[in-house]
């Protein structure tokens, strides 16, 4: 096995970084839960 | 089942896993077989690692148990974003960097030879125990309504997976997996749309007045078993010790083009599994709905094993439980018209007061249907080895969707237990030739076709040990539930052990191995007192985050008193 050199660019468009990806998972998370609480309050 | 059914469920289960093994037969390249081929893309590393997490459990059970709880179990997966951000940023660019095979291999660089053993032998023991599990589950609940028996299907499951991935290892894996998701995804759906097709009018809203979809719990009580905080810290960890540390998550995504793949795999997970787990669980909601509106809903879904207890020597018993049943339905949905009318006439005080009604006849139902649970367990022992709600869904396959989709359904079934099936079997096969074999007899380690042949007969060998075990876990019905806690109280330690690996350089293999087991024996006492003093309990969730931390801690603390060559 030969090590690999960390790759910097996540190659996705719109993302430069690899923490912009992290961020933009964190905040689909944050959506996804304040989705979830208004959908409990209004239904439940 | 017809004809048809059953030349979709051979067609596709079988088919899946023959073309998988015939793909990927000339496979003798050790790095191949155990990582899966390099040209592997994020997609098919985003759908092993989804594919191996779900097992048949989650298609089945999960439904159901939104049926009879509500949607708020999809709290548990509130870490898994959060926990795989870390993994992608902190745990895979290492395994990738120091190109391992596992993730216990790490373990053996950074600390020493004992701390590699214990974290694979605490692999080996709790996946080894839960292999059986895992074929048995699925396997008694599709035993019990197809009529079919019940150690063909656990055989014919086992044979299955363990052609397929001794044949191509992890290649075999990732491609298998691939078409058995897209089978999941699309006998889901199809289910889905059918039901929507079937609901009345304002279904959603008639869930959450009968108090289905309370998605999200605020309450900072610990005891309460499903809260965003123990989904989010607890979860956290849980997944954090499952993708970061367990190898048949390690080894979905190890592997590929470049460390590219592997992250951009991860973080597909990362956003889509809670909606998945959401549309999952709203599927058991709706099902409780299409449910209120049948004449002839189940009092309890096991028929088969109802059925034949009612016509034993408790048969007056049953039936009045049926009478009763019969009466508090059409009392029930007469009260969900009132709510619905005075919903729709805009009066708020009347809606609250029926609203009120229809809970409290919901309360009643639930009561009758846990009477008629208890009458039926003693009367039919064999019955508690499942729970009825695992029946919900597979009823609803049965009864109400069309021909050639009931053969989709099954297959869903069963592709989700080779999926992760073999996932299981690859990894339990890895660890044993790299950690074990391949560690302890260092020669061998030079001769890669050897290699492959001893990787081929340990996967063999777990495969037939998990058919075995289930077979022999058949007979003993107490068992599973003493298995599942087992296997799930060493992870929080093995969590602990990796921490200190990433992030607490000082820390030497000595500190951190008797730390691991100073923490386990923390962990095993805090569940103890749970059992012998329930009303202290903590929700199971909780374990993760104390016994990962009690190991860090104690393993700095063990460090820093230590003579630091006795540390080392």
């Amino acid at each position: 096995m030969t090590p690999e050199p960390d790759d910097e660019s996540p190659g996705v468009p719109g993302f430069r970084t690899w923490r912009g990806v992290y961020l933009f998972v964190l905040g689909c998370f944050i959506l996804v839960v304040a989705a979830l609480t208004w959908f409990s309050r209004h239904f439940a | 089942m017809s004809l048809l059914d059953w030349i979709v469920l051979l067609g596709t289960v079988v088919g899946i896993a023959g073309y998988g093994a015939w793909r990927t037969r000339h496979t003798d390249h050790l790095d191949t077989y155990l990582k899966g081929n390099r040209t592997t893309g994020w997609f098919t590393i985003g759908l092993s690692v989804a594919a191996t997490q779900a097992s048949t459990i989650t298609y089945l059970s999960l439904p159901g148990q939104a049926y009879e709880n509500g949607i708020a179990f999809i709290q548990n997966y509130f870490g898994l974003p959060l926990a795989l951000i870390l993994v992608c940023a902190v745990f895979l660019p290492i395994y990738r960097k120091l190109g391992v095979y596992t993730a216990y291999e790490y373990l053996g660089q950074r600390f020493d030879r004992k701390t590699r053993l214990l974290g694979a032998g605490v692999f080996l023991l709790q996946r080894g125990l839960q292999s059986g599990i895992t074929i048995y589950a699925p396997a008694i609940i599709l035993a019990t309504v197809l009529g079919w028996r019940l150690d063909f299907i656990i055989i014919g499951i086992g044979l299955l997976a363990i052609i397929y991935t001794v044949t191509g290892g992890s290649a075999a894996v990732n491609l298998t997996q691939k078409w058995q998701m897209a089978v999941i995804f699309g006998g889901m759906i199809t289910a889905f749309v059918i039901l929507l097709g079937k609901l009345p009018d304002h279904a959603v809203a008639i869930a959450g007045a009968m108090g289905k979809l309370q998605a999200v719990d605020y309450n900072p009580d610990l005891k309460q078993r499903y809260t965003i905080w123990s989904g989010v810290l607890g979860g956290f960890f849980l997944s954090l010790s499952y993708f970061g540390t367990d190898q048949s998550q390690v080894q979905r995504y190890i592997g590929g083009a470049a460390l590219r793949e592997g992250r951009l795999g991860l973080m597909f997970n990362a956003v889509l599994k809670i909606p998945m787990q959401f549309f999952i669980v709203m599927l058991g909601a709706l099902l409780f709905v299409f449910y209120q509106f049948q004449p002839d809903t189940p009092l309890v879904f096991n028929r088969a094993a109802w059925q034949q207890a009612a016509q034993g020597p408790h048969g007056a018993e049953f039936r009045t439980f049926e009478e009763k049943h019969a009466a508090l339905h059409a009392d029930k949905l007469a009260k969900i018209r009132t709510w619905a009318d005075t919903r729709a006439g805009g009066n708020a005080a009347a809606e609250t007061v029926a609203r009120a009604e229809l809970r409290q006849a919901q309360q009643a139902s639930d009561s009758l249907r846990s009477q008629a649970r208890d009458a039926l367990q003693a009367a039919a022992p064999e019955t508690r080895k499942t729970r009825d709600s695992d029946f919900v869904f597979v009823t609803f396959i049965l009864t109400q969707l069309p021909h050639g989709v009931i053969g989709l359904l099954i297959a869903v079934m069963f592709a989700s237990a080779l999926s992760s099936k073999s996932s299981e079997l690859n990894a339990l096969g890895t660890t044993t030739t790299v950690d074990l074999w391949r560690n302890l007899r260092p020669l061998a380690a030079h001769d890669e076709r050897r290699n492959v042949v001893v990787a081929k007969r340990f996967t063999a060998m777990w495969g037939l040990f998990a058919i075995s075990f289930a077979l022999f876990v058949s007979f003993a019905e107490n068992l599973i539930e003493a298995l599942n806690i087992v296997a799930s109280i060493f992870y929080p330690t093995l969590l602990g052990i990796f921490i200190v690996a990433f992030f607490c350089k000082k820390v030497g293999g000595s500190a951190v191995f008797w730390a691991a087991i100073a923490a386990q024996l923390v962990v095993l006492a805090i569940f103890s007192a749970g059992k012998v003093w329930p009303a202290h309990e903590i929700g199971y969730l909780w374990l993760n985050p104390i016994g990962c931390a009690a190991c860090v801690v104690f393993a700095l603390g063990l460090q820093a008193v230590l003579p630091r060559k006795a540390a080392n």
